[in-house]
Parts: structure tokens; C-alpha cells; sequence
């Protein structure tokens, strides 16, 4: 009895993915979920009658199309829906449309500056180049580049020829690129404030960084590398919440006779003689396997459930230097109608896009400065969706459910853990914010979940709240994430692994991790692969 | 401007004035004589929205035609392959037709009005064809494409939002029904009928009510999204639908001009539709030898490996070729890669597997990508919704 072969702790989508991977091959897999939910930051909840909240992650493009399809995620329930654009709303009443239509693009950008719409077409074939760069190595297990093993030796070539064909001034463009701010980027494109502003949002969400810090560049490219339907870049909403994710994962695991036990909360794994054995959870009971694959963060994994006795001192040292710092809260509403916003017909598409009021780069670098004093931003920049105008299962008929994902959120305030008090101001600088731009906002909300990175951190287990697992910087990417000699899933106790978002390829929906830790599981195991490989990208 | 003014221009449809400020990209396409959006403000979304909420066709420009009188059943069956007697009144069946020699002439839709009334709606311009087929029957066949409105209303939400408009008890019409209720004075006619292989609806009326139509449709839907879609939506929808679209793919008899490029229904997997039950109807006999003697092709879905949709690709076996694409896409729903082709028997049968010779473009460069791919026996898009009655609410 409660004997497996593997053990995945936590259902969110790397875990639930892994798990089916592994379940797929044969094993006899179980996860184990500590909330009576399963989906960890994927997930949804009728938190006020009618309405859904997908409550954490709450759009999806870096989901990878090559295992939902393995997985056959559509006949389990998932249908990703792509919105449309976007806009930012500026002080001076006027607003630029983010259209997802090149034409409208731009004469929209034109009606700014007609030199930033021409440039926009440089900008666009640069990103592309460093997308094209990176998106075959999001479903690859990065290779050691000390190792002289033939495996590692061959795909360190396979990683190195983009680089090498690119020729010297690509290169160099590229060494830049991975390095420099997203502000700095976007300043060698465009003249226009609320034009790299509307752009400079992607370089921020979820990272500890402001708009002109290095590195954010990187972090820009990261939620473009992602798709619908092989559109790179765009972005969608996972009919039902982003729980529907989660939910066809656990039926495609079930489908290969998987289990999920959730209200497991697990206290430690249990090591013997240097290898995994299983775990213990909080209320004594044992699950045993010689497979135990965690699913949370680097930090927890290896400070909280694993004996610092069983590790090597160096692991446990970088463990505890881990970069993962909190920066955003969010906001989840129940909206009595649909909000207006001064200068844009309720009727546009963009309404149902990403909506944002940080019209400058300048008022962004500010709103971080606010972060690094221990406080939240006075003047936050807001990822604003309404769900509902894609979606018509989100909220009854005529009202809507608003996401607002807020940047920033210090994961203390002012080096005290945040109180009530403390929520309650950031909620309302967050509601003020909006209502500056919107006049019948405030009147509408029927109902709001506000979370800050202490409510993250208790209800998902994300340390400090930090929505991808640790900061997406080049000193925690590829090669050195989690940390240098630890990237391949490989913990250093026998029969432990890692399949979350604090490894390569890191975070956001995407069950790359979680795939890519099956694939070296079964490697280990010398069972065949079940992780299908990438798509030809072109 | 009336059609007269128009003169030889294309024409518009009696929706025109509201396609027209829906159609934000102007994006025009002629269908049967008249202009219609081939996409009103984003392909992809315009598909999602028959996916996910209501997306609305204008498909007044259907060629449409009565027919009615004593023989009307007769006729059908003598013209159809199926047996019309098998559609009740108030039912629609799907239906092919052939000329003579077997050769898939067209297919479409008959609506059983009443007694002794259809109508059929075709993809392709058949007045001589019926008018021919016409002699010794006792039948009034009458061209009603440019007098009735029409359009396809297609989505999760489709049931949801011609109940608010007045289609009362909507939900229990079942699939390839026909219901009628009263809009503004006049009947309006709604089908459990559609391209898309969703839940959805076709709705018919006088032209002179079709804007009030639009009107009520798009206030009415607006909490539940409702958005106008075109042509290239639609053929996304219908892909992954996995239906058949004449001259796409399959050659019609009518205007094929080189030797062998027709099909029969047999060859076309429409085997189903072939009822030799009945003693007579256009190109039994040669169907009925075909059967026996063995079909020269046959007609399959494969899934394909890869995100690049086989259009046009060879299909390979063992390196030699042994068949073509008709229609291939990615499937956003289903997330697959569907192709139709056609294959030389004795290959495709369901599980066979073969290679698509796929060529792509990108930046002026082509590449040649050998795609495994494998016959399967419907499309992976099935959703439960598209039969259940009632219909779900959403």
C-alpha cells in the first residue's frame, strides 16, 4: 500500500505534466497536492457566486502546443481562445491600441509618430531573430557545459550552431540583447514614451527589476516567445480559467492510470543510504517510490522537505542564494457591467486585450523605486484583462470578471512581514489607479480577491510570491538554473528530481520543465521517451 | 444602389448595410455574384468566436432552390443518391448528387418544408442541371437565391442568443431540425444546420426583415459576444470539421475538363450517402459497378505529424507516390494537423501510415519537410455539444 514508482509532489500543470509523462511509460505514478485543489498557480475558482477567477497565472501563450497535442489536452477539456491586442491608456485622455492586425498596427503607431510606426518593422525582425533563437531549447534539457559527456558534448554543438551561424554581428547583438535592459532596448527603436512603455511592460511582469535594470531585455523575449496556434508572441485565454489547464492535464494523466491525492501535505522526503525512498506527510502517513520529483520551488525543495543532512553543503548554499524575489500582487474582480475608458468605444476588440496606464518609462522605473524603498507602487503598471469579453463562461451574461495583475508588491513591507492594513492600501492604490481612467470602475465591483505576495506564498507555496519560481535573469536561465551543475532535473540525492518552473525552461505556463524532467527520469530509468521532441521552428 | 443600378457590379446582400460597418478590414470576396467579407476585423478571432461564443455568417448568396409539387420526393430521389423519403418534414439531410456515369456532381443540403415542398440549397449553380432532370416529373422548380436572407449562426452561445431574440424552446429542436417563429410579422425559419461542425443554427427570412434581424441578433448577443465572421473563418472551422468543399475537394462532373479528374461518391468516402436501395437515381448503375469492380481512389483524414499544414503535399508510400492533399490546416481547437486527400487504392485504410511531402515558405525560401502522417476515422473536433438536446446554454 501507498507504494509507487514515482512520486510527484504538487498538482500544478509541470507536475501534473510530469507525472502523466512518466504515467505514460508505464509507471506507477501518484502526486500529491497539499491543497484540496489540484493546479498549484493554474487553476480557477468561483470565489463569488457566477464569477470565475483564474487567481493566479490568467493567460496562456508559452503553454507548448507540442504536448498538448501529445497529451491530447483539447480532448481532455482545454480549448486556448487568443484575444486581441491590447492598449495603454495615457494621462492626457488619449490612448495607443495595441492591434493585433499589421495594417491597423500600424496607422495606429503612425497616429503617435509615423518614424516609430516605420521602426516597429525593425524591431519586430529583431525580436523575432532572438525568438527563433531560443524557442527549440524550451522542450531540450540544457547541456553542462563542463561535462565531457558524448550526450552533453552533442547537444552543446546543437546549441551553439544558432549562435555561430548568426555571424559576428548578430552575436554581438545577441550578447547584448541577453544583457541589457528592456528600457535601453526599446530606446534604440522608438521615440515615442507611451510606445515603449505599452512594450516595456512584458520586460517586468513577475521580475524583481525595473525597466532599465540589465536583463530585463531577456525577460521581454520570454513572453514573446510563446504562441497560439504558431502565431509567436500572441497570447490567450484558456476557456473556463486557466484551472481548465490543469484540469484536462489531470484527466490525460488519469487516462494513463495515474493518481492524484490532494490534501497531502508533504513534510519531508525520506532519504536512505543517499537515495530517494519516498515521502512523509504532515499527518505521518508515507508514500514510498525509489522516484521522487518535486514540483516546488528550488527553495523549497530543498530547504523545507529535504534534510539539509542528506544534501551536499555547496547545494544547500545555493539554495539558499536563489533569486526568487516577490514583485507583483493581484487583484480579481466581479464587475456589475463593463467599464469604460475615456477615449476608447466600449465595442473596440482591444477592450478585450491587455490594458495598461503606464504611459512612460519613466513613471515605470518610479513605480519599481516604490519596490525597492519596501513598499508598494503608488503609481503601479497594471496587466489588466476582462476575461469575460472573450469568454463567455467566466461571468453571468452582461457582467465581467477583470484580472489585474499588479507590479510592484514588495514580499515585505518595509522588512515587516504585510498585514491587513497593509492590503488594503495596496488594493486601493491599485483601484484608484484604475479609476482614474475609468469613471464607472469603482461603482461596478461587486466583489475583489485581492492578493498580495503573502497570500500567494500561503495559498501556492511560491516563495516570496514570485510568479515564475525565481527570477528569469541569464545568472538563473538555461545551463545555470536552478543553479550550475544542477539544470538536468537531477537533485543530488539518488532518485530525486526537480520538474518546476525554478528549472529550465522556467515560468509561466508552459510544462516545459515538468516534460523535460519526465524525459531524464526515464532516461535514468532506460525506459523509452514518452516526451515528444520540438516542432521544426522556422 | 438596387441590384438593377448595380448593373453587372457584384451585387450585395440584403445584410450589406450592417457587413459593411461590421467589415473593419475590408476585406471583400465575391461568392455567386455577390460580395461578402472575407474576414470583418481578425481571421483567428473570427474563428475562435465559432468556437467559443456565436460567430455570425452572412450566407444569403447560397444558391437556393424550390421545389414543390407531387412528384417533388420523386424528382429528389430520382436526382439525389440518398433516399429523401428518410427526411421527415421539418428535417434537413445532407445529400450528393451524380451525373450518369457515378461522377460526384455537387453536394448540398434538402430542407423538407412540407408535404410535397424542399428546398435545396447547393454549392455550386444547378437550374439546367434540375431543369433537365425535371422531364416527366410532375414538379415547379424555382431559383429563390436572391429572395430569401439568410444567415448561419454558429457557436456554443448560438442557441443561447435566437432564444433571446424570440426563438422560444430552441434548445429542444434537434440536430438537422427545423423550427419557425414569428419575427416582427413575418416567419422566420431557423435550421439546426451549419459548416462548422459545432452547435449553430441557420436562420431564413424575407429579405426585407434581414437587417432588423441583424439588429436584434447583434444587441441581443452582445453580453455573449457575438461577433460577424467571413469566409476564411469559416473554411477554418469547416477544415477542422473535417467536411467536403466542392471544387476544392473533389473536381464537379459539370466542369471537369480533363480525363479522370472526377470522383464518385464511393471514392469519395461518401459511401453512406449511396443508397442502393433505390431502383433508380442518377448514376446507380455506375456506382453499383464500381462496387463491385473496385473503387480507383479513396478518400481519407490524416493526421498529420508537425505544425506545417500539408497543403498541396504528396502523400508517399515507400518513397512513391500514391496520393495528393485537397485541404489541409491546423486546427486550433482540436490542435491537430488535418489533411484531406485522396489516395490510390489499395492504401487508406484507417491506421495506414504514410509520408506528406510538404513544401513552406519562409522569406522566400522553400523547404521540403517529410511529414509522417496517419489515416484516422473522423476528425479529432467532435464535440459533444454539436449533438446533445437540448442544446447547452453555452
Amino acid at each position: 500500500m501507498n507504494k509507487y514508482d514515482a512520486i510527484v509532489i504538487g498538482a500544478g500543470h509541470n507536475g501534473l505534466t510530469n507525472a502523466a509523462y512518466l504515467a505514460k511509460a508505464g509507471l506507477k505514478v501518484a502526486v500529491l497536492e497539499r491543497n484540496p485543489h489540484i493546479g498549484g498557480a493554474t487553476v480557477s475558482r468561483e470565489l463569488y457566486e457566477g464569477w470565475y477567477y483564474s487567481n493566479c497565472s490568467y493567460v496562456s501563450s508559452l503553454l507548448r502546443p507540442e504536448i498538448t497535442r501529445d497529451l491530447e489536452l483539447p480532448r481532455h477539456g482545454l480549448q486556448v481562445v487568443p484575444f486581441g491586442g491590447g492598449a495603454t491608456f495615457m494621462q492626457n485622455g488619449d490612448h495607443f491600441g495595441n492591434y493585433s492586425d499589421y495594417a491597423r498596427k500600424y496607422r495606429e503607431i503612425s497616429r503617435h509618430s509615423k518614424r516609430d510606426a516605420n521602426a516597429y518593422e525593425r524591431y519586430k525582425a529583431d525580436t523575432s531573430r532572438q525568438t527563433r533563437l531560443i524557442r527549440p531549447f524550451l522542450l531540450k534539457t540544457p547541456p553542462d557545459p563542463t561535462s565531457l559527456k558524448l550526450r552533453d558534448l552533442k547537444d552543446l554543438v546543437d546549441f551553439a550552431k544558432p549562435f555561430i551561424n548568426m555571424g559576428e554581428e548578430g552575436l554581438l547583438d545577441t550578447i547584448k540583447f541577453w544583457t541589457t535592459s528592456v528600457g535601453d532596448y526599446l530606446n534604440e527603436y522608438f521615440e515615442t514614451d507611451v510606445i515603449k512603455a505599452q512594450h516595456a511592460g512584458s520586460g517586468i511582469i513577475g521580475t524583481a527589476l525595473g525597466v532599465y535594470s540589465p536583463g530585463t531585455a531577456y525577460v521581454l523575449l520570454h513572453h514573446y516567445m510563446g504562441d497560439v496556434d504558431g502565431n509567436v508572441g500572441a497570447w490567450g485565454f484558456a476557456r473556463g480559467g486557466m484551472g481548465a489547464i490543469a484540469n484536462a492535464l489531470s484527466k490525460s494523466l488519469q487516462s494513463f492510470g495515474g493518481e492524484i491525492i490532494c490534501d497531502a501535505n508533504v513534510d519531508r522526503i525520506i532519504v536512505k543510504g543517499g537515495r530517494a525512498k519516498g515521502v512523509a506527510l504532515k499527518n505521518g502517513d508515507e508514500y514510498h517510490a525509489d522516484i521522487v520529483v518535486s514540483n516546488l520551488d528550488p527553495k523549497r525543495t530543498l530547504l523545507d522537505i529535504t534534510d539539509e543532512r542528506d544534501l551536499p553543503k555547496d547545494v544547500v548554499q545555493k539554495a539558499k542564494n536563489f533569486k526568487i524575489r516577490g514583485s507583483s500582487g493581484k487583484l480579481n474582480i466581479a464587475l456589475d457591467g463593463l467599464p469604460t475608458f475615456d477615449g476608447l468605444d466600449p465595442k473596440n476588440p482591444l477592450m478585450a486585450g491587455d490594458l495598461h496606464f503606464s504611459d512612460s518609462l519613466e513613471r515605470m522605473e518610479r513605480a519599481y523605486d516604490d519596490w525597492k524603498a519596501g513598499t508598494w507602487s503608488k503609481d503601479p503598471y497594471v496587466d489588466m484583462m476582462i476575461p469575460s469579453l472573450t469568454d463567455p463562461t467566466m461571468a453571468p451574461p452582461g457582467k465581467n470578471m477583470m484580472s489585474v495583475f499588479v507590479q510592484y508588491a514588495p514580499p515585505k513591507v518595509e522588512g515587516r512581514e504585510w498585514t491587513d492594513e497593509d492590503k488594503d492600501g495596496f488594493e486601493k492604490s491599485v483601484i484608484d489607479q484604475i479609476s482614474k481612467y475609468s469613471p464607472n470602475f469603482r461603482d461596478l465591483i461587486l466583489h475583489c480577491e485581492t492578493r498580495t505576495p503573502r497570500e500567494i506564498e500561503a495559498e501556492v507555496g511560491l516563495t516570496e510570491g514570485n510568479i515564475f519560481q525565481g527570477e528569469l535573469t541569464f545568472d538563473q536561465l538555461l545551463f545555470n538554473r536552478p543553479f550550475p551543475g544542477y539544470a538536468q532535473y537531477r537533485m543530488p540525492i539518488k532518485g530525486m528530481y526537480m520538474c518546476s518552473s525554478g528549472t529550465h525552461p522556467g515560468g509561466g505556463v508552459m510544462a516545459a520543465p515538468g516534460a523535460n524532467a519526465a524525459r531524464e527520469i526515464l532516461y535514468d530509468l532506460k525506459r523509452p521517451n514518452t516526451v515528444p521532441g520540438s516542432y521544426a521552428d522556422d | 444602389m438596387s441590384a438593377a443600378e448595380r448593373k453587372t457590379m457584384l451585387l450585395t446582400t440584403p445584410f450589406h448595410s450592417r457587413v459593411e460597418q461590421y467589415c473593419e478590414l475590408n476585406d471583400w470576396g465575391a461568392w455567386q455574384g455577390y460580395t461578402t467579407p472575407n474576414s470583418y476585423f481578425d481571421v483567428e478571432l473570427e474563428y475562435f468566436a465559432i468556437r467559443s461564443t456565436a460567430g455570425v455568417l452572412d450566407l444569403s448568396p447560397m444558391n437556393k432552390y424550390r421545389i414543390s409539387g407531387p412528384d417533388a420526393q420523386a424528382f429528389l430521389n430520382r436526382l439525389v443518391t440518398r433516399d429523401v423519403s428518410k427526411i421527415g418534414v421539418n428535417r434537413v439531410g445532407y445529400a450528393v448528387w451524380c451525373n450518369d456515369a457515378g461522377e460526384l456532381m455537387d453536394d448540398g443540403t434538402i430542407f423538407h418544408l412540407a408535404e410535397n415542398d424542399y428546398r435545396l440549397c447547393s454549392y455550386m449553380r444547378a437550374d439546367e442541371w434540375l431543369e433537365w432532370n425535371a422531364l416527366g416529373f410532375d414538379v415547379t422548380i424555382n431559383n429563390e437565391s436572391d429572395d430569401i436572407a439568410a444567415l448561419a449562426i454558429q457557436g456554443p452561445v448560438s442557441c443561447t442568443i435566437l432564444t433571446l431574440i424570440g426563438c422560444e424552446g430552441l434548445n429542444e429542436l434537434k440536430p438537422f431540425g427545423i423550427a419557425r417563429f414569428d419575427f416582427e410579422g413575418v416567419e422566420m425559419m431557423v435550421s439546426r444546420t451549419g459548416f462548422t461542425g459545432d452547435l449553430g443554427y441557420e436562420v431564413w427570412i424575407d429579405p426585407s426583415k434581414a437587417e432588423a434581424l441583424w439588429d436584434q441578433l447583434f444587441e441581443k448577443g452582445r453580453d455573449y459576444l457575438i461577433k460577424p465572421i467571413g469566409s476564411h473563418a469559416l473554411h477554418m472551422a469547416r477544415i477542422e470539421a473535417g467536411f467536403l468543399q466542392a471544387k476544392v475537394d473533389f473536381v464537379p462532373a459539370e466542369i471537369a475538363v480533363r480525363p479522370g479528374r472526377t470522383r464518385t461518391p464511393l471514392e469519395m468516402g461518401l459511401d453512406w450517402q449511396v443508397d442502393f436501395n433505390k431502383p433508380l437515381f442518377n448514376g446507380r448503375a455506375a456506382l453499383l459497378k464500381q462496387k463491385e469492380e473496385g473503387l480507383r481512389y479513396r478518400f481519407v483524414l490524416l493526421d498529420v505529424e508537425g505544425n506545417k499544414p500539408a497543403e498541396h503535399s504528396f502523400i508517399l508510400k515507400n518513397g512513391k507516390q500514391i496520393g495528393i492533399v485537397t485541404s489541409a490546416a491546423w486546427c486550433p481547437t482540436a490542435k491537430s494537423n488535418l489533411a484531406f486527400a485522396q489516395v490510390e487504392m489499395p492504401h487508406g485504410a484507417v491506421g495506414d501510415e504514410f509520408v506528406a511531402e510538404i513544401y513552406y515558405q519562409r522569406e522566400l525560401q522553400w523547404t521540403r519537410l517529410m511529414a509522417p502522417c496517419k489515416v484516422i476515422d473522423g476528425p479529432l473536433f467532435n464535440p459533444p455539444r454539436k449533438r446533445q438536446t437540448p442544446a447547452p446554454a453555452h
